[in-house]
């Protein structure tokens, strides 16, 4: 092989690779475009969904993707900040390496089977704990799962923000006779923002993005829901709901939107967490 | 004062979070255990039929996993096969040979795909059956060859970044040795820097195919189906693990059935389970840490 031909392989590799993302994206605009087009896209977000009205509006679709993925970063963060200060010196090293172990272990745990054990373990409990949760599929045990799968997420971006705090600061405090907590309050905690942030936003991304859990359950119903205990339906449950049904309606032109709002957000996530990272690079 | 106090609520409070969370997940996988240990065996996943018949496809087998397992592995094989040479290619050009523009412009390229939610990769494997089926082939329909397709454009991303991230890690004398003894720059990737960067490439392809092996959401969009058999052709539609537990916790008519859910979860766990340490080990043993191993978006 050529000097040349090795590089035009390689080069044509990468791109490719890079215009997969907008080959996505093209086809999401393609077939969603009987609906998007003029200029309907935005009207779209805020309708509600009614078939029989010829209403496809995915108003209860965005509400119920923004509840559940919510819900799962406020149970998460704590979880995650607690196990990150831990690992941080609050606890013992040996422990600690055993934690980071299993919090990478849990991000190879697939999201169906937490959706399995959601069904037989937690909806039973969440169903006799809370009366009013009905069948005790519900936005509640949606985002209780869901937090479990993002904390590992947000952990292991945490802890590269802590990682990053540069090592002389950490050494003037430990100098001044600092103890762990004060390092970790004083020094760590403030430096490692970004890297905090990172994680909060990978971790919104992750919760939008999954299916599964949300699907198996949450309970698909599709109205804007009320309460954390109602049933609610997710964008990207939506999107593997409605795919069996006939090619030409709107009905089924509805989940292109859904793919591309998820695609759109998705994008902003990926910019805002590039734009930190530079941020952070450029600080040192 | 307060801040030994604040201290000794911060310490309460972290060790409180890492129980809560390792003991909600050990509590979560205990359960799957102890449910589904005694489920396990020879007929859960071959049923009535004889192991050897079953594995040369003398017999099908319609109440076991066997065609749910080699689903999964033809899909996991065929779209990780499809998904290294382009990935390892593009990494390649990505750390040796991209101006900071294109490193810049392709790397955004790379996270947005990276990033993108299974499901929708699904519809975009889904959207892109209908279009053949529409104006080139009106027999084509979601099948083993789009899941396939969809899965690599899945993890193809994954896979780039972990070449780049280990070719860059090298050392500056790794790479310039060979260079100064005369060494054209292919010789010095297909000499030095791809075995030096080995064990990190191979570990990410081991987490990708993870990825494929535990992925629900794209293939449900693109072609798996609850009952199809053994896949015989790239134009079927077949079986795959996860989306047998999906059917199973929605679709369960008895016990039996269910326990038979039990089973392939404890599976399909198992099966992440050793590529995840195979990856730790390889990574740990061969070449220390190559570049840090990140959960991304999936679902």
């Amino acid at each position: 092989m050529t000097q040349q031909t090795a590089r035009i392989v390689f080069f044509l590799s990468a791109a490719v690779s890079a215009m997969a993302a907008a080959l996505v994206f093209g086809f999401l605009l393609v077939f969603g475009f009987p609906l998007i087009g003029g200029g309907e896209f935005f009207s779209l977000l805020a309708r509600p969904w009614s078939p029989g009205q010829g209403l496809y509006g995915f108003l209860p679709m965005i509400t119920g993707t923004a509840a559940i993925s919510f819900l799962s970063i406020v149970f998460a963060l704590p979880l995650s900040l607690g196990t990150v200060c831990f690992m941080g010196g609050l606890g013992p090293a040996r422990i600690s390496r055993l934690v980071d172990g299993f919090v990478r272990f849990m991000t190879g745990i697939p999201t169906v089977i937490y959706g399995f054990l959601g069904i037989f373990l937690l909806v039973p409990v969440v169903r006799t704990l809370f009366t009013s949760a009905g069948s005790g599929m519900c936005i509640l045990s949606a985002s209780l799962m869901l937090s479990l799968l993002v904390s590992p997420t947000m952990i292991i971006f945490f802890k590269d923000g802590f990682d990053s705090v540069d090592v002389r600061y950490i050494q003037a405090a430990d100098a001044l006779g600092a103890d762990s907590v004060q390092r970790l309050i004083y020094v760590i905690l403030p430096e490692a923002w970004p890297g905090i942030v990172t994680g909060i936003i990978m971790g919104l991304g992750r919760a939008m993005g999954d299916t599964l859990i949300a699907l198996m359950i949450a309970g698909n119903a599709v109205h804007v829901p009320g309460s954390i205990l109602d049933s609610a339906r997710t964008l990207t449950s939506h999107i593997a709901l409605v795919s069996a049904s006939d090619y030409d309606s709107l009905a089924f032109k509805s989940i292109f939107a859904c793919g591309l709002t998820l695609y759109v957000l998705n994008a902003f996530a990926v910019i805002a967490v590039r734009k930190l990272g530079k941020k952070r690079g450029q600080a040192r | 004062m307060t801040i030994r106090i604040l201290g000794g609520c911060l310490r309460v409070f972290s060790w409180g979070a890492v129980l809560v969370l390792t003991g909600s997940v050990l509590v979560l996988l205990g359960y799957l255990l102890v449910k589904g240990v005694p489920s396990l065996g020879r007929d859960l996943i071959f049923g009535q039929v004889d192991v050897l018949d079953a594995v040369l496809l003398k017999k099908r087998v319609f109440d076991g996993l066997f065609p749910a397992i080699a689903g999964t592995l033809s899909v996991v094989a065929l779209s990780v096969g499809l998904a290294v040479p382009v990935g390892v290619c593009a990494g390649i050009y990505m750390s040796e040979f991209a101006t900071v523009f294109q490193q810049r412009v392709f790397g955004l390229m790379f996270d947005i795909l990276a990033g993108i939610p299974s499901i929708v990769i699904g519809l975009f494997g889904f959207s892109g059956a209908i279009f053949i089926h529409k104006y080139i082939s009106n027999d084509f329909r979601p099948c083993l060859a789009v899941s396939v397709a969809a899965l690599a454009f899945l993890v193809l991303p994954y896979i780039t970044r972990t070449t780049q991230a280990a070719m860059q890690g090298l050392s500056i004398q790794i790479r310039q040795a060979a260079l100064a003894l005369g060494a054209t720059r292919v010789q010095n990737i297909f000499y030095v820097l791809l075995p030096r960067s080995f064990s990190g490439i191979l570990s990410g392809i081991i987490l990708a195919i993870g990825r494929c092996a535990e992925d629900t959401a794209v293939i449900m969009l693109t072609g798996v189906v609850a009952t199809a058999g053994i896949p015989g052709s790239l134009l079927g539609s077949y079986e795959a693990l996860p989306f047998y537990i999906y059917y199973i916790s929605s679709q369960y008519t008895d016990a039996a059935e269910l326990m038979s859910g039990y089973g392939a979860a404890i599976i399909l766990l198992g099966v992440c389970a050793v590529l995840f340490f195979l990856a730790f080990l390889i990574k740990r043993h061969l070449a220390g840490p190559a570049g840090p191993a990140r959960g991304r978006f999936h679902g």
